[in-house]
């Protein structure tokens, strides 16, 4: 048993210790908020923060998380950051199909955590792993400027 | 506002009027495609299928039942907003839900239940809105009745209907009485300068669940007892399984069953990270079959030599063996391309006795349910599909593998299974926008005057692989020429062939279809033909396209947007391409520098869009963005290419796509329109490549004859 923080609760999981977050937060937890997009740290869809880092879940086992503080897109609704990015989402309608939305947003909430005023080269740097097919990059930086503009209101 | 819940056909019976006292609208879908002609005239008396699209609860709540797969283009919101136009709805009150496959949700310009081609707003733009309409009429004149007026003393408003001296009632109350009159066929529809909702660019329906990881995707369903299955695929396309030694996968602890099929073989296990480690412990020997030695090289040179000979006329006006002072030749070529979308290709089916369910992100309900009937021997109407978020469609998900694969597994095993491919398997999937070779001949007198243009066309047909037709009419494949066979430009001599080309690889629909690479080449060309005639291209341009006001009409309005013609920064250089497809008109200008690593970096893009009325300027503009997201990406970096029948790419690290930082800015002006909708999914992918290649000509004088760049 391997035993966490998710989302501020303490969850034990009975996967195998080589068993990615990924996989446990959705098939076991059934956190499906996280997303599979590639399982080799290339898309950022799967972006959860661990002590607050983002941090790709596909390619980080459970073992390495062990005792350690996990954040997902379903507790995003309870922080500052979080609710200010997920309002600025809606006000300007980002999303299209929406997969990758969560590991967007995850990151973001990670940039503006330790950088409340990115600028576009922080939000490239920050947000250049994360892919979107559906191409709302403009929108996300949009949104991200958004969203700090209204936490430091 | 909540969207996507599973209906079945059965709960969706059971909750209609009969058992709630809810007001059900059911409706006739006028039939308006050459197929459904063709099906309706086979059948006499089916011209019209009845149907249910609309349900107002006793509550006030109205339910906008939607057939279409909401892919991430908006369609959701684009069908819940016509139909609550008409009903003159209160917007807040309206939520969304997926509909079960039915014969009324059929897609009016299909045929059959499924979406694509752009044909959401143009198939139901009207369908819709007479849906609400008849409501509208059926609620206002179960209120007059109550209220012993003339139901022309009534008007409604916000899911209200007001008559004389301050009588007023809410939809909810209406609804009982409502139900029992019968359904106007020809509702008077608004007049679009009263529109409130329509033209307006309210925010997404779908957008809330999009943010907070609640969306429900196929990859999110869960049944009881469900088992996650993850297959070994066949390496090359027809290859057949010799041997499987799947000891090692069933010694890993938590592997359940190792199913065979035809397709290949699947490990199932209690969530995805057993089922990959036991599927990696497969051994399958597998006999390649003939395609064993395919090489993108001899796919290449099998498209262009195609080129050399005369093929199936496509096209042919005037007479292009004329003589002309100067003569201009260019071979285009694109390769094959994946779709990636973001979500790996899933599907869960259920085989029971006597029934199966289905739950897949898929862009063909209707089609798919009749292949799980097909393969589990049950009627149609014993197989339900639900239809769950899809992460990304373009085409890909019309495709049946996956539907096939996990329907198969499910037999097999005797449980719900979700198959979920890895990103590997979805990258080796075998449904590709094909490669496809243009030869381009064109004449100019001595002034500089087109007089000329001979287009051969090399690529495999679409319409064969995607079982749309078997033998071609007349030679000619439509989706290997769009947008050359029928491109606007008034060469008084011209001539379009086309040679079909089958390496072996299955062409598939990819994000705007042949105008993906056709816009491409012929744009890109006629640029080259501008520049020999020493014209520049948006003038070349408008001179052939005197008859054509609506694609002269972006062409100018991208131009003068851009400020065509006016200095740029130092390095920077502009380039411009038309297209028109699925009903609609777009111009767009690229501006670009080049890097010093001789990589292009397109700085901005500005757009004209001319889609006839519009539903939402909003999901207009992000459609727009999204297209030439996708194009640009494809034009950049992306290429799928073969060796030994094997497709060499993999996963994001070696198949790259285009990051937010290499993400252009992009403006969208629409043009002002009372012509019938256009399609708006596609129309903007097109011309992004050409009018970045077209910049890039500019910069360095080169000319990009094949992608990616
Ligand atoms: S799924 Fe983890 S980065 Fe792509
Ligand atoms: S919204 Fe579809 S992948 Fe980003």
């Amino acid at each position: 048993m391997i035993s966490l923080s998710l989302n501020g609760k303490t969850v034990q999981l009975s996967a195998t210790p080589d068993t990615p977050l990924l996989w446990a937060l959705r098939d076991e937890l059934g956190y499906t908020g996280t997303k599979f997009g590639c399982g080799i740290a290339a898309c950022g869809s799967c972006t959860v923060h661990v002590d607050g880092k983002p941090t790709r879940a596909c390619v980080t086992t459970i073992e390495a998380v062990a005792g350690k503080q996990v954040t997902t897109i379903e507790a995003m609704d309870s922080n500052h950051i979080g609710q200010a990015l997920q309002a600025a989402w809606i006000r300007n309608d980002v999303p299209q199909c929406g997969y990758c939305q969560s590991g967007q947003i995850m990151s973001a909430a990670a940039l503006l955590a330790r950088n409340p005023k990115p600028n576009d080269a922080d939000i490239d740097e920050a947000m250049r792993r994360n892919l979107c097919r559906c191409g709302t990059y403009n929108r996300i930086r949009a949104a991200i400027k958004d969203a700090a503009a209204t936490l430091s209101a | 506002m909540s969207t996507n819940s599973y209906t079945t056909r059965r709960d969706f019976l059971k909750g209609s009027a009969a058992a709630t006292g809810a007001l059900v609208i059911g409706f006739t879908l006028p039939m308006t495609s050459r197929f459904a002609q063709a099906a309706a005239a086979a059948t006499p008396g089916a011209g019209f299928a009845p149907n249910a699209f609309l349900r107002i609860a006793a509550s006030g709540q109205v339910t906008v039942i939607c057939g279409l797969s909401e892919m991430g283009q908006g369609v959701h919101m684009g069908i819940a907003s016509l139909v609550a136009e008409e009903l003159d709805a209160d917007w807040k009150s309206v939520q969304l839900e997926q509909a079960p496959v039915d014969k009324a949700y059929n897609n009016p310009l299909f045929g059959m239940q499924a979406t694509g081609g752009s044909t959401a707003i143009r198939g139901h733009y009207e369908p819709m809105r007479k849906a609400g309409a008849a409501a509208r009429e059926m609620l206002v004149a179960a209120a007059a009745t109550q209220w012993g007026v003339g139901a022309d003393r009534c008007r409604t408003q916000d899911g209200r209907v007001m008559g004389p001296d301050g009588k007023s009632a809410g939809y909810g109350e209406l609804v009982a009485a409502a139900s029992k009159l019968p359904v106007p066929q020809n509702p008077t529809l608004k007049d679009p300068g009263d529109f409130r909702i329509l033209g307006k660019g309210l925010t997404r329906i779908d957008t809330p669940s999009k943010v907070n990881g609640s969306a429900g995707f196929g990859i999110d369903v869960k049944v009881p007892g469900l088992l996650t299955a993850v297959m070994v695929h066949a390496p090359v396309p027809g290859a057949k399984i010799v041997s499987v030694d799947d000891a090692a996968a069933k010694a890993i602890p938590g592997v359940k069953q190792v199913v065979q099929i035809p397709q290949g073989v699947a490990v199932l296990a209690d969530g995805y990270w057993t089922a990959l480690k036991g599927r990696d412990a497969l051994v399958v020997k597998w006999d390649d079959g003939p395609l064993g030695s395919l090489s993108s090289e001899g796919i290449s040179k099998l498209l262009i030599d195609a080129t050399t000979k005369p093929g199936a006329v496509a096209r042919n006006e005037g007479d292009v063996s004329v003589a002309v002072a100067k003569t201009i030749e260019a071979v285009y070529e694109a390769p094959y391309l994946a779709h990636a979308c973001m979500e790996p290709m899933n599907c869960t089916a259920w085989v029971r006795a006597g029934e199966a369910e289905v739950w897949a992100p898929t862009q063909g309900p209707g089609p798919h349910q009749g292949i799980v009937a097909q393969l589990t021997g049950l009627p149609p109407e014993k197989v339900q599909v639900h239809t769950t978020y899809l992460g990304g469609g373009f085409g890909r998900r019309f495709a049946p593998d996956f539907i096939i694969a996990s329907t198969l597994i499910s037999k097999a095993a005797g449980a719900p299974v979700k198959l979920v491919y890895t990103r590997e398997d979805d990258m080796r999937g075998w449904y590709y926008r094909p490669a496809s070779v243009t030869r381009f001949t064109a004449g100019l007198d001595k002034d500089g005057n087109p007089v000329s243009l001979t287009a051969r066309v090399a690529s495999p047909a679409l319409s064969i692989a995607a079982g749309f037709a078997t033998e071609l009419p007349k030679g000619i494949d439509e989706a290997a020429v769009e947008g050359i066979g029928d491109m606007l430009y008034a060469f008084p001599n011209l001539r379009v062939e086309y040679a079909r080309v089958e390496p072996g690889i299955p062409p598939w629909f990819w994000r705007s279809v042949g105008h993906s690479q056709n816009v491409y080449f012929i744009e890109a060309f006629i640029d080259e033909v501008a520049a020999a005639a020493g014209k520049d291209p948006v003038e070349f341009r408008r001179s052939l396209l005197s008859k054509q006001p609506r694609l002269r009409g972006v062409l100018d309005l991208a131009a003068q947007k851009v400020g065509w013609g006016s200095p740029l920064p130092q390095g920077v250089h502009r380039g411009v391409a038309i297209t028109t497809c699925f009903g609609s008109f777009v111009a767009q200008v690229a501006e670009v520098a080049m890097g010093a690593n001789g990589k292009p970096r397109v700085q901005r893009i500005v757009a004209a869009v001319d889609c006839g009325r519009t539903v939402n300027p909003d999901v207009i503009h992000r459609q727009v963005e999204g297209a030439i997201a996708y194009g640009l990406s494809a034009a950049m970096y992306e290429k799928i290419t073969f060796k030994n029948g094997r497709v060499e790419q993999s996963n994001f690290n070696d198949y790259p796509m285009l990051r937010i930082d290499e993400m252009p800015k992009v403006e969208v002006h629409i043009v002002p329109s009372t012509e019938a909708p256009g399609g708006i999914g596609e129309p903007g992918l097109p011309a992004a490549t050409p009018a970045v290649i077209n910049a890039i000509f500019a910069a360095t004088g080169k000319r990009v004859r094949t992608l990616p760049i």
